[in-house]
């Protein structure tokens, strides 16, 4: 029972630290960027690479796997998705999805088709029981980095000045340009965050989701429950969906594995019927 | 008047040419995934048949072989109309290919409408050799490893089994089959879970396997996720809680199963063919692919595309180079060689393949996971038919 929810716990913060930077760019720069996944995607294939050919231990592959994919996201944010900012919703969700499928045939056509591994050192793959839960290490070391990330990034958009001025930015960028701010190099610093921390997902989740060129595809119909359920524009409500949803996820196959696969879903259903803003209205209306 | 003549004659002349070498050149028209997500498959088979073309020539009985390779990306509306414009278009002697079971089942029509035999390769549902007398499979069936491997668990003390397939129609059969047999033998089934095609985390449900306490745990997944369910397996503590994992050999397919890593060590499995199979036939088709393909091991695909060009090869033999389909079909029936897999047979009664079915257990052989083979079910026909009347 306990172990269950552990599990439920693990699997939901890693859709959080997969998802949030998606809830960043929709919810604070009103951006709909459905190829959030393919930075996931390449921030796994990174960490595989320098794991398994380089034999950089693993948990120097997470880092990288964050830079490689943040400055990914800087080039092509500066080089290809400054000129959609301004377009409408539906231009926006076309560019993205033909970014998913060019990366989908590009991972294909260097890496082949096949599920990647990242070897992982030993003690991560150890288990051990705490007070009669059987706990795996490396879901523990999940939710420790997941819980800490998810604390620094409340901290940062509510404490910082960073996070003020991109409120600001949000809020009325013409205004927030009067006043001195650089609202393009915002933007762009908050989207190499948010493609960064999708890279650290995508690398930490290997070992639970797989991962393969398809893993954009894949996934993204989960990014966007979280973020459709959480609420987009702050940190908390796409926190908590996705420990809501791993939990139910975790517990519905367990309990009920015939209907297990449906469960994420009825509890979409289930919170928008009841809160369409999602769990936590926005702070904006847009 | 005469120049419209002489261009008529010119137009004669070269249809009759055209006709005259399309009697020189038998044509086969091979239908494979090359792309998309079982584009593994494809690689495989194409391998095999161009090494076959390779080793044994591109004639046979005076006639030039040629393969007109055809990719379908897995869709079965695509393989179908690849089919027609195969036969239609470049009038081909025989269809070959096939990954998947809608695929197959798709085109059977096609070869019955067109009398051109069709050698399957990879799907692996038991009905298609009964959807077209057309139908001749090289490929195994899906319930032969599934009943190969209950009967090893009943015979090794395994008394109660948690089966975990993923949730479409291979699944289904590999279900039924393994359940059923192992029923009949006095075995108890405590759980059969299915778990989703597209499953994220397997967490759940093998916790549920563990809580349930059973002497094994079957499983019948596609290979790519089967290493993620393996890893999962170990890191949950299963193996050390004394539950056994056993499998189709789908799972630790030779394509992948050295990059699984060591967690797959010991893991017992089924299937018609094992890389490390110990026969001289296959030691020299090992070392050709490997030469011939930059070092990429050999699959129970490639054997079955391998196994296949060689039942065209004899059936052309038999025929004397002759095309017609339905005497090729009678040609292949009966035909039995010594394949890379061991020995194997074309039933004459149901076209399908007979051959050995092989208990394995990867290890490590010179520092790479093979499947060992330590066990054998001999020329096993396909339990489905064997089961009817």
């Amino acid at each position: 029972m306990l172990t269950n929810l552990f599990d439920g716990v693990a699997y939901g913060m890693l859709l959080f630290v997969l998802a949030c930077g998606l809830s960043v760019t929709l919810g604070l720069m009103n951006f709909i960027n459905l190829a959030h996944g393919a930075f996931a995607m390449a921030g796994g294939y990174v960490a595989a690479y320098c794991v398994n050919r380089l034999g950089a231990p693993f948990l120097a592959g997470l880092p990288l796997a964050f830079v490689a994919s943040a400055l990914t996201g800087v080039v092509l944010e500066r080089t290809l998705y400054v000129h959609v900012y301004g377009k409408s919703h539906l231009d926006q969700v076309l560019f993205t999805i033909g970014l998913v499928f060019m990366s989908v045939a590009a991972v294909d056509f260097v890496q082949g088709s096949q599920q990647q591994f990242i070897a992982l050192p030993a003690f991560l793959r150890s288990r051990f029981e705490v007070l009669g839960v059987s706990i795996g290490a490396y879901r523990l070391l999940i939710i420790g980095i997941c819980g800490a990330l998810a604390l620094a990034l409340q901290l940062a958009l509510t404490r910082t000045r960073f996070g003020s001025r991109l409120r600001a930015a949000v809020d009325d960028p013409r205004v927030a340009r009067g006043l001195g701010i650089n609202v393009d190099a915002i933007f762009m610093v908050t989207f190499a965050v948010g493609s960064g921390l999708a890279g650290l997902g995508g690398a930490l989740g290997a070992e639970i989701l797989g991962l393969d060129p398809s893993f954009p595809l894949k996934f993204m119909v989960y990014f966007l429950i979280v973020v459709t359920v959480g609420g987009a524009s702050s940190i908390i409500g796409p926190f908590l969906a996705s420990i809501l949803l791993g939990v139910a996820d975790v517990a519905g196959k367990y309990y009920v594995p015939e209907a297990g696969a449906f469960v994420i879903y009825t509890v979409m259903i289930v919170v928008l019927l009841w809160r369409p803003q999602g769990l936590f209205a926005p702070r904006l209306a847009r | 008047m005469t120049r419209i003549r002489m261009v008529l004659a010119a137009m004669a002349t070269l249809m009759l040419a055209g006709t005259a070498e399309a009697q020189q050149t038998v044509r086969i028209g091979l239908i494979l995934p090359m792309t998309g997500p079982f584009q593994s498959t494809g690689r495989q088979i194409d391998a095999a048949v161009k090494l076959y073309m390779q080793q044994h020539g591109d004639s046979v009985a005076g006639q030039k072989i040629e393969v007109i390779l055809r990719d379908d990306a897995g869709v079965a509306d695509t393989t179908r109309r690849l089919a027609q414009e195969l036969v239609v278009r470049d009038k081909v002697a025989v269809l070959a290919g096939f990954g998947l079971t809608p695929l197959a089942m798709a085109t059977a029509p096609i070869a019955t409408q067109a009398k051109v035999p069709m050698v399957v390769m990879a799907a692996a549902t038991s009905s298609i050799t009964q959807q077209s007398p057309f139908v001749v499979r090289t490929a195994q069936v899906v319930a032969q490893p599934a009943v190969a491997i209950a009967d090893w668990a009943l015979q090794n003390g395994v008394k109660r089994v948690v089966s975990l397939v993923s949730d479409y129609g291979p699944g289904y059969d590999v279900e039924k089959w393994f359940n059923d047999r192992f029923r009949q033998g006095g075995g108890e089934v405590l759980a059969a879970l299915r778990v989703p095609l597209a499953n994220p985390d397997f967490a759940p449900f093998l916790q549920r396997a563990a809580d349930a306490k059973p002497d094994a745990l079957f499983a019948f997944v596609p290979s790519g996720v089967g290493s993620i369910l393996a890893k999962q397996f170990v890191e949950r503590g299963l193996d050390k809680s004394g539950i056994r994992f056993i499998a189709t050999g789908d799972v630790t397919d030779d394509d992948i199963v050295n990059a699984m890593g060591d967690v797959v060590l010991g893991m017992v499995t089924s299937g018609p063919y094992s890389a490390a199979h110990p026969s001289d036939t296959n030691k020299a088709f090992i070392q050709a692919f490997e030469k011939a393909n930059n070092g990429m091991r050999p699959n129970f695909m490639a054997v079955f595309g391998y196994d296949g060009m060689h039942a065209i090869y004899a059936a052309l033999e038999k025929t004397k180079g002759g095309i017609d389909g339905t005497a090729l079909v009678e040609a292949m029936k009966g035909l039995s060689w010594e394949s890379p897999r061991g020995p194997i047979m074309i039933d004459p009664q149901t076209r399908d393949v007979v051959h050995n079915l092989y208990i394995r257990k990867v290890e490590k052989v010179d520092g790479a996971l093979y499947n060992v083979e330590f066990a054998t079910f001999p020329m096993m026909k396909d339990p489905a038919k064997a089961a009817q009347p």
